[in-house]
């Protein structure tokens, strides 16, 4: 136990360790209360289709040899996310067959890229690593660090400002437009955070297990807990905690970061979901 | 100056039209029922009514000093809506947003309306229960509780009993009657003619034949007959 301790203190104590809780925390922050309003809005697989148009994008940057790469992929993102999350409405294509096909797409080209015009001898390698993150938190640099820290401040602003104008949209989009609230320009806002978020959370966990921390998180809040405020708080808690302890464990174990933290995640999403049915196991049968 | 005045109205979808030439007006107090069948625009033009639709042709006047954001809306259902974690207070308190303007908090006047709707509506017990765990009649008196957080005058409903059981659908109708009462105009969808016949005063039937009346001449038209006549026979 002590070995295990001090080997743990001897990590605390390097700065890209450091580097790596700091943004793991903001991203888990961010990734979660966004989470809340997309999973209640059938909208959990735009984490998913979002990640994957990221990674397509970053192909791209790779490919033309872009040194900040960021510059492309957060545009190319946010136009994605745009238009996904407005495609769910009057359009011939529906939401998650949209989504399906822009993920798949850009996943597709993507990789097709990066194998027609390797600048690198080891293509899976590259391409393993940024769908599934497995190194890139643990290499930080300050620069980029402080990237985070500032776009993660935006969104928990944004969210704390809009909690209000969130929760009456997520709950009933069509009221708050009849009662005169800006519902389009909302959604608007709504979708440029969330490819924020996941553009950022790409350096964590890989686009691949995006979903997974948008999603887990609130979920598992869910299974416990009956008011919005609360379902939100608690998943941001839960959230962080599972960050914080799957990157640890990955340290530790030498396992990957972003596989660890979504085992952890489902984990607790398990044992949500059994003190859910312990504690209310008429509620899920009254709702339907 | 009438309350709310239709003007040759074309609704539809994607320019295809499903009704035109809709004309009829709403005054103040008044209690309108809005019958048809599935598929005859009542929801077409609901969502107009409440400008989440444009029209295809005419307009919708609003009169009295009635601002668009000044509408109660009690809207169906969502499916979102069936597991939403979401307390009581919470949901009704929402009904305050179009009072928020540039405001990002709710104050305390708001609260207040809140509490009040709430009393109103007799879920102020149940104001920290999840929505979720609701039975259907509370479901709607908690919505009908927000929609009343938005408006003084002018209350829309969209099938309010649809999937309530009869002796609520009952309590729901005298609810409704009773705010009427109180002075807050009233605009009902409904498939269900029988109630239409006994708590409205007017009456807008829409399908291949329009009619808008009163409910005593809706009564004595050939299309009054007719649906009156079938829905007595369905009892």
């Amino acid at each position: 136990m002590q070995e295990i301790l001090d080997t743990l203190l001897m990590y605390l104590s390097r700065p890209f360790v450091q580097y790596a809780l700091i943004v793991g925390v903001l991203i888990a922050l961010c990734s979660s209360l966004l989470g809340v309003t997309l999973v209640l809005k059938r909208f959990s697989f735009v984490g998913d289709g979002l990640s994957h148009v990221a990674f397509g994008a970053m192909c791209v940057a790779q490919v033309a040899g872009l040194s900040k790469n960021m510059f492309i992929i957060m545009p190319v993102t946010i136009l994605a996310a745009v238009l996904l999350l407005r495609v769910g409405k009057n359009t011939k294509v529906k939401g998650d067959a949209a989504i399906a096909m822009v993920s798949v797409a850009a996943l597709a080209f993507g990789y097709l890229i990066v194998n027609l015009y390797a600048s690198s001898p080891n293509v899976s390698g590259d391409v393993c690593s940024s769908l599934f993150g497995s190194t890139s938190i643990l290499t930080l640099k300050p620069e980029e660090v402080w990237l985070c820290v500032g776009l993660s401040l935006g969104v928990v602003l944004f969210f704390i400002l809009f909690y209000n104008r969130i929760f009456a949209i997520t709950f009933d989009e069509n009221f708050s437009k009849a009662v005169g609230t800006k519902t389009d320009m909302h959604n608007l806002f709504v979708a440029i955070v969330i490819a924020v978020i996941i553009v950022l959370a790409m350096n964590l966990v890989g686009s691949l297990l995006i979903s997974a921390l948008i999603v887990f998180p609130a979920l598992s809040a869910m299974r416990l807990f009956n008011s919005f405020k609360t379902v939100t708080i608690v998943s941001a808690i839960f959230s962080v905690v599972c960050t914080v302890i799957g990157l640890l464990a990955s340290i530790l174990m030498g396992t990957p970061v972003g596989a660890t933290i979504v085992a952890i995640d489902v984990i607790l999403f398990a044992t949500c979901f059994v003190i859910g049915l312990f504690k209310g196991g008429l509620k899920i049968g009254k709702a339907g | 100056m009438s309350l709310l005045t239709v003007n040759n109205l074309s609704l539809g979808y994607n320019g295809t039209p499903i009704l035109n030439n809709l004309n009829f007006t709403v005054e103040e107090g008044d209690y309108l029922c809005i019958v048809g069948e599935n598929g005859s625009g009542k929801s077409t033009l609901m969502k107009t009514l409440l400008h989440l639709q444009k029209p295809l042709g005419g307009s919708i006047v609003f009169g009295d000093g009635l601002k668009q954001n000044e509408i109660g809306y009690l809207p169906q259902q969502t499916d979102i809506q069936k597991d939403f974690p979401a307390s009581v207070y919470e949901i009704v308190l929402s009904g305050c947003q179009s009072r928020l303007g540039w405001r990002l908090f709710y104050n305390k006047d708001d609260k207040d309306l809140a509490k009040r709707n709430m009393e109103r509506m007799n879920v102020l017990s149940l104001a920290k229960r999840s929505f979720r765990e609701l039975s259907g009649g509370q479901q709607q008196r908690v919505l009908l509780a927000r929609a009343l957080c938005s408006t003084q005058k002018v209350l829309l409903l969209d099938e309010p009993i649809s999937g309530l059981d009869p002796k609520v659908t009952a309590e729901m109708y005298d609810l409704i009657s009773q705010l009427n009462k109180e002075g807050i105009t009233i605009i009902v969808i409904s498939h269900d003619i029988g109630a239409a016949l006994t708590y409205s005063k007017h009456i807008l039937h829409l399908g291949k034949e329009t009619f808008f009346g009163t409910k005593e001449d809706y009564l004595s038209s050939s299309l009054g007959k007719f649906f009156a006549g079938h829905s007595k026979e369905g009892k």
